[in-house]
């Protein structure tokens, strides 16, 4: 094999060795034309690595042997299925509501800004609403305020004397 | 003139459904297949590329064409596959890889395919039934990331450049990974190796 006939030389091991990352392209045929020439000039005069890639086509061809199968006749279905299953993708657009609510909304947003922030004018009282005021000397000329009696007081003892 | 897979997912990002119908038409078998070797499970290998599919519309608006589509396909795919036999690799361990289970549904499946009347000699028969179950047997027994390197470039027939970016390494990382993994081939199939150069 030519594992064993590699180690006999060690300049052979080496080129061997080099040989190992080229062979499998050489034997399926994906080596550059340089790199074709180059295994091939090795391959000349090395009898292991020759029957190397008989070894790697017989293996390449084994493995053509496998049957090929086919997915079953629901696959399809399933696959489908399971992308209408997908919940829909909404971007960052679908969070805005239509256009006209849009609208209306920031309409009606503009208002309570506007009314928010409008100056507020000095309340304008009309005389009509302050009779009492127009009445202010007769109430501080009032007699019958004065012959009310007096308010009743505590005295020490805690007693009440009522003066009538 | 059809439609390059790059076009047509970008007119899947434009809303066009019918577009996405006709990636899953071009890829559905492709991506079963690998999902299937991978995993060793057809019912496991088809959630898993209905999986594949669903990941993709679900990018479909972020989707830019940097890279090829099949390296985004597959790459989606490898990892879930990748994921999927981590996950049941205990399960599996447990389950021996001669066990009938996988060997009957490989019988079912090779039926499909009229083997028996391709070959009416039963005997015949049955000596490709077993060079196919260890071919199956041998690819399994790979590490996932070299069964998943041999199956691109296997079947797939992606080139190295694609396959190192959905494995995420180097391109001299994968040819490695890829002589490893035939070297293990080459051991495990000896038999049918040495007939096959006679």
């Amino acid at each position: 094999m030519g594992s064993s006939s590699q180690g006999q030389k060690g300049k052979k091991v080496m080129s061997c060795s080099r040989m190992e990352n080229k062979i499998l392209g050489y034997a399926d045929g994906r080596l550059k034309e340089s790199e074709r020439l180059e295994v091939e000039k090795h391959l000349a005069t090395c009898v292991s690595c020759r029957l190397r890639v008989n070894e790697f086509r017989a293996v390449s061809s084994l493995l053509d042997e496998l049957p090929v199968i086919e997915p079953s006749p629901a696959f399809d279905l399933r696959v489908h299925a399971r992308v209408a299953a997908e919940p829909v993708k909404q971007s960052w657009w679908a969070w805005f509501p239509a256009p006209r609510v849009a609208i209306a909304a920031a309409m009606l947003l503009l208002a309570t800004v506007w009314v928010g922030t409008r100056p507020n004018p000095a309340p304008q009282i009309a005389q009509d609403d302050i009779p009492v005021l127009e009445n202010l000397d007769v109430l501080s000329n009032f007699d019958v305020l004065t012959e009310l009696p007096q308010p009743v007081q505590a005295d020490d003892g805690g007693q009440t004397n009522p003066q009538m | 003139m059809a439609r390059s897979d790059v076009q047509l997912m970008l007119d899947v990002k434009a809303g066009d459904e019918q577009s996405f119908t006709l990636l899953l038409h071009r890829y559905r078998s492709p991506l079963v297949n690998f999902l299937y070797r991978m995993v060793r499970n057809r019912e496991q290998a088809e959630d898993l590329a209905q999986e594949v599919f669903l990941r993709v519309y679900r990018a479909r608006e972020d989707y830019v064409p940097s890279a090829k589509f099949t390296t985004w396909l597959f790459r989606i795919a490898t990892n879930l596959a990748l994921n999927s036999v981590r996950d049941t690799r205990y399960q599996r361990m447990e389950i021996s890889l001669d066990a009938p289970v996988t060997v009957d549904a490989e019988e079912g499946e090779e039926k499909t395919l009229d083997v028996a009347e391709k070959n009416p000699n039963i005997e015949q028969h049955l000596v490709e039934e077993t060079r196919k179950k260890m071919i199956h047997h041998a690819i399994e027994k790979l590490p996932e990331k070299q069964r998943a390197a041999v199956l691109l470039h296997k079947y797939q027939e992606l080139d190295y450049g694609e396959i190192s970016k959905i494995l995420q390494c180097s391109e001299s990382a994968l040819k490695s990974l890829l002589f490893r993994a035939y070297e293990t081939l080459r051991v495990e199939l000896a038999p049918l190796v040495a007939q096959h150069g006679k």
